[in-house]
């Protein structure tokens, strides 16, 4: 009982925000303003007590499998969460439906939970869903918006297609090998061509998740059409979470198959990366050009994903970190332009410096990081990520990733371009921060600067992911 | 008559799934959309439950994964449909043709 307590703890504390919020919205309910008070002040308990308490073991007859890696990798989702509540606080308040939007929104988290700490396809196939249905209604939470509901279907339809691909690999899978557990699979295996047709349906369906390149079409439209907390939502802690399972999965589970997926991480990674660097050269809303731009970091990811050894593991641990702050400062800048000018284009943010120099800096200082300029921490995630996809010596390989780092300087630079440098008549107003709001902000700025300097955090997830 | 075996079941379920697949890419209406999906939903259930009973017989996890996909397939398709139904009351029609704000 008392290890069910403290390996669960990060669900069982997510479970319980739920709960509460629900009784509130059953019961009397409360006012906007206090209920998102409330909501920040319970996710910041959640984020701290991931702190603590964390062990090794198992639960549930295997099913359930949790370290101190695995912690960490929850306590990053929990921080990004909590920084949307601040960051879309603006949008938050306004939502005639608050108890709701954090009711689905923490369900997905649940979800994301349990799919990290999965140790068996049926608990994954679950976990799986329970993240992504919930994400699909929160698309759809502008309900009166054309587009927002058009982004939703699309996110619906494609999210059940794969999945629907990926059940017919996982039984094929239980066909060939009898069994549905991570350690059973991986002793099972003995790559016949069955198991290699069953791993391409797996592979498909992880593809689709992270939106890897042949897969990547919804991507934009579902980014374009959600409101901006969503979009984060979506940018951030899904892409995190399934980065996070697809590496258990190809490293756990597929180690006897390991010369397939290098060949099919390689080809995909490079195709991830110039594409989605392609196409955003030519966007124009913000938030499609966002949607463009993490698609090619996540083929940045693959290249990490690829070295198959513990390096490979925190590279894009510490990667992901340094995503979230520099991702979520980003959004967070679009959301409050947005929110109080509707503007989303980028020739509209013109002479955005003038106005308002707090949004600019923060806005320079991510898209810096993003396209991993030094001394922001993006750089050192980058280069950590080409390093550890060294390891197999593809050097053509690297410098195909680094020469698409160039291409996305310039895209980057452009929108810094744009906001310092363009004269512009009729540019964005002075906009006054609420102060949540700029707390995030400072909170990402914060984390963007030092996160790179501080050598303990890559030494602390070094030793989490050697340990394994 | 013969009786029918493992090879005869997965024969229809792998066409199920490609009919399922095909489905999905060709028609335009959202509900005959989702009606695919259930077909490759239907063709992995075939697929549990024949590989359970001809090749695992006495390790349950196929079954036990069919009626998980069986209820979480009723989740996935009330969730479609209310957003199928909110898209129709934007757009006045449930085609996905019509449905093309979000463009390149």
């Amino acid at each position: 009982m008392n290890e069910f307590l403290t390996l669960m703890k990060s669900e069982l504390v997510v479970t319980a925000i739920i709960f509460l919020l629900l009784f509130i919205k059953i019961g009397k309910g409360m006012k906007n303003d206090s209920l998102l008070s409330l909501v920040q002040v319970l996710l910041l308990v959640n984020f701290i007590a991931g702190f603590f308490l964390n062990s090794t073991g198992n639960l549930f007859g295997d099913m359930f499998y949790t370290n101190p890696l695995i912690a960490f990798q929850k306590n990053i989702l929990s921080l990004g969460v909590y920084l949307i509540s601040l960051l879309c606080a603006d949008w938050l308040k306004k939502t005639q439906h608050l108890a709701e939007f954090f009711m689905l929104m923490l369900s997905a988290l649940l979800g994301m939970f349990l799919m990290i700490s999965s140790n068996n396809l049926l608990i994954f196939y679950l976990a799986l869903e329970l993240a992504t249905i919930p994400v699909a209604a929160m698309a759809n939470f502008d309900l009166d918006k054309k587009r927002s509901s058009e982004g939703a279907m699309k996110m619906i339809l494609s999210s059940a297609f794969s999945s629907g691909i990926l059940l017919f690999g996982i039984s094929l899978l239980y066909g060939t090998t009898g069994t549905i557990s991570f350690p059973e699979i991986a002793a099972q295996l003995d790559g016949s061509s069955v198991q290699i047709l069953a791993f391409v349906f797996l592979f498909t369906a992880f593809a689709f998740k992270l939106s890897i390149v042949p897969f990547h079409l919804w991507t934009a439209d579902v980014y374009e059409g959600s409101p901006i907390a969503v979009t984060s939502f979506l940018s951030v802690i899904s892409k995190g979470s399934v980065a996070f399972i697809f590496i258990t999965v190809l490293y756990k589970v597929f180690q006897p198959m390991q010369d397939v997926w290098y060949t099919m991480l390689v080809i995909l990674a490079v195709a991830t990366m110039v594409i989605g660097n392609l196409f955003a050269l030519r966007q124009q809303n913000i938030k499609r050009f966002l949607a463009f731009s993490s698609i090619a970091q996540v083929g940045f990811i693959l290249v990490g994903i690829s070295s198959n050894d513990y390096m490979g593991i925190t590279a894009v641990v510490y990667f992901v970190l340094i995503y979230v702050f520099s991702n979520l400062a980003a959004f967070g800048v679009a959301s409050v332009i947005s929110e109080h000018s509707g503007k989303e284009n980028i020739d509209e943010y013109k002479g955005l410096y003038k106005t308002n120099p707090f949004l600019s800096w923060i806005l320079a200082l991510a898209l810096f990081s993003l396209a991993g300029i030094p001394p922001t921490a993006g750089f050192f995630g980058k280069l950590f990520l080409l390093t550890a996809g060294g390891a197999k010596a593809a050097y053509w390989f690297i410098t195909v990733a680094a020469l698409n780092m160039i291409i996305s300087l310039y895209y980057y630079l452009r929108v810094v371009r744009a906001i310092f440098m363009d004269k512009n008549d009729n540019p964005v107003g002075k906009i006054k921060i609420s102060p949540s709001v700029k707390l995030a902000l400072l909170i990402c700025g914060a984390g963007i600067v030092l996160i790179g300097l501080l050598s303990w955090v890559y030494d602390h997830i070094h030793t989490l992911s050697f340990k394994l | 008559m013969i009786e029918p075996g493992l090879y005869h079941i997965l024969f229809i379920s792998a066409a199920l799934f490609f009919i399922g697949i095909y489905g999905f890419l060709t028609r335009r209406n959202l509900i005959t959309m989702l009606m695919s999906i259930e077909l490759i939903l239907n063709s992995v259930n075939l697929n549990f439950i024949a590989f359970n009973k001809y090749v695992w017989p006495d390790k349950m996890d196929g079954l036990f994964f069919t009626l998980f996909i069986i209820a979480i397939a009723a989740a996935e398709a009330a969730v479609a449909i209310a957003i199928i139904i909110n898209l129709y009351r934007s757009h006045q029609s449930i085609d996905v043709e019509n449905a093309e704000d979000l463009k390149y």
